[in-house]
């Protein structure tokens, strides 16, 4: 069982599924559609065994493969999953499914073909899988650009809107990151002694000089966080996220997003330390700005999708002063908000596009009581609010409260004006969920005939599991802190942080 | 007196070259000798034999690493491997200009001299047969491009830089459709053309001022004495290379490329954007790496300096283009920029990389411009970019691969537009040029956006009434394409038997 190629299986598994969903023929969309489910569960199972075979407290770098590429650059096939990218690829695998299904009708009034849809999602997740999976530098500079292309392409022709011009400015704003990346990607292999693997360059670049390390850093950081997106490099994400189909939006917030605070995890992190530490407080700023600026922003929005997206770029502010503050705490923190955001805001896309899909409108202002017509919906739609805005009780509360007690030992400021952030977070949930199901029922929604029927037997399948898991991690999330605890703790001694013991006060006269 | 003694020739390193000169003579007598209806097939049959014999002689020849014929010609791994590229890059177009399928009597007028615009035109223009001149134009361009990489005195080069423009000038002119265009991009060519061969004759002179010789080797010597006149070793160096970054089309001497890419027949456009291409850069290569090799730190910055404009030109000028065919020549004119880059940094690497860089390139070029061949109306090719709004709606494979070939130009990876630029930016980063290399990155950004315009009106616009049909592509223009796709995918996956050969050709004979 552990020898298992569980990484190489995993991500070209996807791939084949595209291809096979990209020649069913455009009459036969159920097939495709069937086909397209079925595959992305087996990738579920496939996950889940490799969930089994992970070894809590064992080696850092687990399910390690490693397959000649192209010698003459020492550039390799390098699969390694330490545990923040094995709870990301979990993350991964549950989502597609639970996106698939909730995409199901989302392409049938479109004159696009639905196989060819499908087949771009699974070639998405075999994009998201291969960047958490490699652990080869070129390998995950490959997989971070072609990652671009299957939703350029879904936003570009299926999305609604301002289509077109989201789809290029997501494209261009990620490729312009990349190929900065590229600069300090090909810096890194000079320098590193014509190597791509991880672990050799996180031995190697402990020998070159600060400066050069910075600008280094810098380069990664700058494609990372464009990616996220941290303030401010963020006005991609809320036409990207307006326009896209919701479940694909909910793809890109709830897992493409992460690629970028993983790599800063993975690559800034462990493979420059002291720029790190030298970089922290500007990204602290930063993230702080972004927790606030865009919590303002979402308040203000009439538009559903762009709004939680704007929600979104707030909660990856708290993941970023997570990360750099660096301790142990918080970046678990960080890690576990990477994976329950995923959860809430994936489920919270879902949720609005279900309301959206129905009315056929994503503005706030088209709503209004639409909590009478369908109550369990709007149900549905509250517990995904307070889930995002972190009640206490699901599992985005437990990482964000890892998140400010981590943040608040190191950097008492920081962790004060981001607390700003989460009453924030109860204005533009509880506002919008307010104005859109509760109060007097807006008379134009009794016109629409879908909007009487509630939630269908369909949308329960898809929003059950992530309920249920919302639920579960808020009151046990052990077993992915488990996991991810070694691995954030592995991170932490590569940038040289050690935690902060407690403190007590000198000559201390506790209790008398 | 003194009996004249004939220098010692070695037949089998010039094989190459005598056959494809051989050939184009026997294509000329073809002309006279075979009755019209035939000449097509036999001249299109003539020039890619030529072309495969050549080949087999080039690879016959890998091995040899000699200077021949007094001093005059070098066959070493460089030249070898430059030969072989441009042979099977130009056999490709000779596919490409073999093509008669997709419009009546192919896309070459069958009388140049006939006035445009006449009655006479009209007639010729609705279909008579097209001139088969081209065919041993072509392979004397060829045979010119050859003696251009494996030149090893400059006087030798200047021949060989005139057989293969001169053939070029004319081809230029030869368009069945907008023949006044196709025309003037003619005159413009060879008069600018001319200029640039002028002022290499005259660097040529000064170099032999300097030098004492012509031969590279000789001059890398003087190079190394300071005794010599540094005013005639910089003049000289300056002119000879303002007449090869003509050739390359770099700037501030690439003003005749979106003119004259754009006028000449879109299969001719593709044989100057991947073949000159590979002969100029490799005989500035040789230029650079074996005579001046030892005034490296005065010509790199200023190089380096051109480097960049080119790139920004390229890159900020194809923003602004609205003819497919005038975008492509701003795309090549920034990927000469590339390949500056690779040529600047001066080690084993740079040559190597460069070279990857000139066939990887070459055959998205030439994919490409069969692509443009494709899409077409009442008169003729469609190349304003309003037009193609919808193609991917109406024909998803063409465009598809349109796409593709655009994403390699972008640089994406998994295509060998990305392995190319990562080959010269690592050599670059080697040889200590890591400003030219963060110039590239920026105009990288800035060219993907041209790119994805095209790929956004293909797929996410609506066809319009005037999208035009998309031709079904003749066995030829099949085979280019076909070719073209799979080579930019093989460099962009598995790009190693590629890189290795050039790494053992990186070597030049002095």
């Amino acid at each position: 069982m552990k020898d298992f190629p569980f990484l190489s299986v995993l991500t070209l598994l996807p791939l084949v599924g595209a291809l096979v969903v990209a020649f069913i023929p455009r009459t036969k969309a159920e097939l495709a559609k069937m086909v397209a489910l079925g595959w992305s569960v087996l990738v579920l199972v496939l996950s889940i065994f490799m969930w089994v075979a992970y070894n809590v407290g064992g080696d850092r770098f687990q399910f390690r493969e490693s397959y000649t590429w192209i010698p003459s650059w020492g550039a390799n096939f390098t699969f390694a999953a330490d545990g923040i990218a094995l709870v990301m690829l979990m993350l991964i695998a549950v989502l597609f499914p639970v996106v698939i299904l909730a995409s199901w009708h989302d392409v049938d009034q479109s004159t696009r073909s639905a196989p060819a849809y499908f087949a771009l999602l699974l070639s998405f997740e075999f994009t998201m899988i291969g960047v958490f999976a490699a652990a080869d530098i070129f390998l995950f500079y490959v997989f971070f650009e072609i990652m671009l292309i299957p939703m350029y392409f879904i936003i570009g022709s299926f999305g609604s809107g301002q289509k077109q011009y989201a789809a290029v400015k997501f494209f261009l704003y990620s490729l312009v990151g990349g190929l900065f990346m590229l600069a300090s990607v090909i810096g890194l292999w000079v320098l590193g002694g014509k190597t791509f693997d991880f672990t050799k360059l996180a031995e190697a670049t402990a020998s070159i000089d600060q400066n050069t390390a910075r600008w280094l850093f810098l380069g990664f950081f700058v494609a990372f966080a464009i990616k996220a997106p941290f303030f401010p490099f963020h006005t991609w994400l809320p036409d990207s996220g307006g326009a896209a189909p919701a479940g694909a939006a909910a793809l890109l917030v709830g897992v493409m997003d992460k690629v970028g605070t993983f790599g800063i995890l993975r690559y800034c992190l462990s493979l420059f330390p002291e720029a790190s530490r030298w970089f922290a407080p500007a990204a602290m700023v930063l993230a702080v700005i972004g927790i606030i600026y865009a919590a303002l922003l979402a308040v203000g929005q009439n538009d559903l999708k762009r709004l939680v997206s704007y929600t979104s770029i707030a909660h990856f502010g708290f993941i970023g002063i997570g990360i750099f503050a660096f301790t142990t705490q918080a970046g678990t923190g960080a890690v576990l908000y990477m994976v329950n955001h995923g959860l809430a805001t994936g489920l919270l896309f879902i949720v609005v596009g279900m309301f959206v899909a129905r009315r056929g409108s994503s503005l706030v202002s088209d709503f209004g009581g639409a909590g009478k017509l369908m109550p369990v919906l709007a149900g549905v739609l509250f517990f995904a609010g307070l889930a995002s805005l972190a009640l206490p009780g699901t599992a985005p509360f437990v990482s964000e409260f890892l998140v400010l007690i981590g943040t608040f030992s190191t950097n008492k400021g920081y962790a004060v004006v981001a607390t700003l952030g989460i009453v924030l977070a109860a204005a533009y949930v509880l506002w919008m969920i307010q104005r859109t199901t509760q109060g007097t029922l807006n008379p134009a929604l009794t016109e629409v005939p879908a909007m009487s029927k509630d939630i269908t037997l369909r949308e329960k399948v898809v929003v059950a599991p992530l309920i249920a898991l919302l639920l579960v991690l808020g009151f046990y999330p052990k077993p992915v802190t488990d996991v991810i605890n070694p691995a954030v703790q592995a991170t932490m001694q590569d940038v040289g942080v050690n935690d902060p013991a407690p403190t007590v006060e000198a000559g201390g006269k506790v209790g008398g | 007196m003194e009996p004249l003694k004939l220098p010692p020739i070695d037949y089998g390193a010039l094989l190459p070259m005598l056959i494809l000169f051989g050939a184009a003579c026997l294509g000329v007598l073809v002309e006279v000798i075979v009755p019209r209806r035939a000449r097509n097939a036999v001249q299109l049959s003539l020039a890619l034999f030529a072309v495969v014999l050549s080949l087999v002689a080039v690879v016959m020849e890998r091995g040899t690493r000699t200077i021949t014929i007094g001093g005059a010609v070098a066959v070493d791994g460089p030249t070898l491997f430059l030969q072989g590229s441009i042979l099977v890059l130009g056999g490709v177009s000779l596919l490409l200009i073999g093509e008669r399928s997709i419009e009546r009597g192919g896309v070459f007028v069958s009388q140049a001299a006939v006035t445009v615009g006449s009655q006479k035109d009209a007639q010729q223009a609705s279909g008579q047969p097209g001139a088969t001149e081209v065919y041993p134009l072509s392979v004397f361009a060829l045979g010119g491009m050859l003696l251009f990489v494996a030149a090893n005195d400059l006087l030798t080069m200047f021949v060989a830089l005139e057989v293969f423009s001169l053939p070029l000038y004319l081809l230029c002119a030869l368009a069945r459709r907008r023949r006044l265009l196709s025309q003037e991009a003619a005159l413009k060519y060879f008069l600018l053309g001319s200029y640039a061969s002028a002022f290499f004759l005259f660097g040529v002179a000064f170099i032999y001022g300097f030098a004492g010789g012509i031969q590279l080797g000789v001059v890398h010597e003087a190079v190394a004495n300071p005794q010599r006149s540094q005013v005639l070793l910089y003049v000289g160096l300056a002119m000879v290379s303002i007449g090869l970054l003509f050739k390359a089309a770099l700037a501030p001497f690439h003003v005749w490329t979106p003119d004259v890419y754009q006028g000449a027949p879109t299969p001719v456009t593709a044989f100057m954007a991947a073949c000159t291409k590979v002969a100029a850069f490799g005989a500035l290569l040789r230029v650079l790496y074996v005579a001046f090799e030892g005034v490296r730190w005065d010509f790199q910055p200023i190089l380096g300096g051109i480097a960049v404009l080119t790139m920004f030109i390229g890159a900020i000028l194809a923003v602004t283009q609205t003819d497919l065919k005038r975008l492509l020549a701003y795309s090549s004119i920034a990927n000469a920029g590339y390949l500056m880059v690779g040529v600047l940094a001066l080690n084993d690497e740079g040559l190597s990389s460069t070279m990857f860089y000139l066939v990887a390139y070459g055959f998205s070029v030439l994919a490409a411009f069969a692509v443009i061949s494709l899409v077409r109306d009442a008169d003729g090719e469609a190349t304003h970019l309003s037009r193609w709004a919808g193609v991917g709606r109406k024909s998803p494979l063409l465009a598809g691969i349109f796409t593709f070939i655009l994403l390699a130009f972008a640089g994406i990876p998994l295509t060998s537009g990305f392995t190319s630029k990562f080959a010269v930016f690592g050599a670059a980063v080697d040889g200590g040029q890591t400003w030219l290399v963060i110039f590239g990155v920026i105009t990288s950004m800035l060219l993907a956006f041209p790119y994805l315009r095209v790929v956004v009106l293909m797929w996410l616009s609506e066809p319009g009434e005037t999208t035009p049909a998309v031709s079904i592509p003749g066995f030829l223009t099949s085979a280019v394409l076909g070719l073209g796709v799979l080579v930019t995918v093989a460099l962009g996956v598995a790009p190693d038997a590629l890189l290795d050969l050039t790494r053992e050709a990186s070597e030049f004979v002095r």
